[in-house]
């Protein structure tokens, strides 16, 4: 990677990957855990909720990236939550327009995308520092990341506690469904020994 | 008196049967970040508590006696998080002022409380919920605060003896407390169905 990180297309690269294994969001950074918890019950919703991290990560990084210069340093963070809160009521808005059955089912976690640390922490560390395309590269891996990681843990908490997977059947006839997953205690456990399992991945390696 | 019953339900039923932390999983980053010391995890939640009374209440009345009667719903998360942040600016000042120490140890968390979730949501739940007289909403933040501030509060005892603990190597740090909450949370299901 060092290779060609001193061109220009290597930064880019490099910042794409970033976001996906070296600085994930949930799993290396320990950001956005609410969502991370609430919505993995199973895969359908996270899926959701991820592409729509991604959208309003995206164009709060735009706009952040954007409005960059004009920023006080006092002024910052609130300027930040108005843009994010913009972009979370559109994409609320368009959920309860064309998938009414999911956004019920992710009731308030969509609206509290606004405080979802994720957006923010990108918009201070990244767009407010960077250029356009910068920004726009880094929000895409880092959101992609996200939804990954979502889709993982929503995975393995779906596969165990209905023996389904996007709704179809999986496992075989014997497999007795372990209710606790889909519940609290599931989420809260899943996600403490697959980060335990990442920690251990990246220890071996380096 | 049935109006004193509803209160007292509503008390119990946010602070015991749904507590934010262990069945809605908000406030996860303070309670995962904050609770290494029993001292601090208790400031952190009076000043939660604090303001998530403060902004309950208002939002409650800015939703009912500006937003609905304007039609200006669409504004209403916008809103929310103006109301949040500057509960939040109000509670930075008046520790700064009177508790330089506390202060100190809170470092970058007491602005990082503009973003916990358990505040923004629980102004949520209460519009979600369709709650429609004031004093409910004011019980209801209070309640709110209280749990949070017992769930920190537990989980900082548990994390400070165990640090004395023999824990695997890579499940050290995060990955044990998040698995520590979740038998918490096993444990405070227990409480469910004790109010219908």
């Amino acid at each position: 990677m060092t290779k060609n990180s001193d061109t220009t297309a290597g930064i880019y690269k490099e910042t794409l990957l970033a976001g996906l294994w070296r600085e994930n969001p949930v799993f290396r950074l320990l950001l956005g855990m609410c969502p991370t918890l609430a919505v993995t019950a199973a895969v359908k919703p996270a899926l959701t909720m991820g592409l729509s991290v991604i959208f309003v990560l995206v164009c709060s990084n735009i706009v952040v990236s954007l409005m960059r210069n004009l920023l006080k340093p006092h002024l910052r963070i609130l300027m930040f939550t108005l843009t994010i809160a913009t972009f979370v009521t559109i994409a609320d808005l368009f959920l309860k327009a064309f998938q009414p059955e999911m956004s019920e089912t992710l009731g308030p976690y969509v609206p509290l995308i606004i405080v979802n640390c994720i957006i923010i922490c990108r918009a201070e560390a990244c767009a407010s520092k960077n250029n356009l395309l910068v920004s726009i590269i880094d929000a895409v891996g880092m959101g992609v990341g996200f939804t990954l990681t979502l889709c993982v843990l929503a995975g393995v908490r779906e596969l165990l506690s209905t023996g389904m997977i996007f709704e179809a059947k999986v496992m075989p006839d014997w497999f007795v469904p372990w209710a606790a997953m889909s519940m609290p205690v599931g989420a809260f456990i899943t996600l403490g020994l697959l980060l335990g399992l990442v920690n251990k991945l990246t220890k071996g390696k380096s | 008196m049935s109006t004193l019953n509803t209160l007292l339900l509503g008390f119990i039923s946010i602070v015991l049967i749904n507590n934010l932390v262990f069945t809605k999983f908000l406030g996860i980053c303070p309670y995962l970040g904050v609770s290494g010391r029993i001292d601090m995890a208790f400031g952190m939640g009076m000043a939660v508590t604090f303001v998530v009374t403060l902004s309950g209440t208002l939002t409650w009345l800015i939703d009912h006696l500006i937003l609905m009667r304007m039609g200006l719903e669409v504004t209403r998360y916008v809103c929310f998080i103006l109301v949040i942040a500057g509960a939040v600016q109000l509670v930075e000042m008046y520790v700064r002022k009177f508790f330089p120490s506390l202060y100190e140890s809170f470092g970058i968390f007491l602005p990082l409380i503009t973003t916990n979730c358990a505040i923004l949501g629980l102004c949520l739940f209460i519009h979600l919920w369709g709650i429609d007289n004031l004093p409910e909403a004011v019980v209801l933040s209070f309640g709110a605060g209280i749990g949070f501030t017992m769930a920190i509060c537990i989980m900082a005892g548990i994390r400070e003896n165990l640090n004395l603990a023999d824990v695997p190597e890579c499940l050290k740090g995060a990955p044990i407390t998040l698995i520590t909450a979740g038998l918490l949370t096993l444990a405070f299901m227990g409480f469910a169905g004790m109010i219908r």
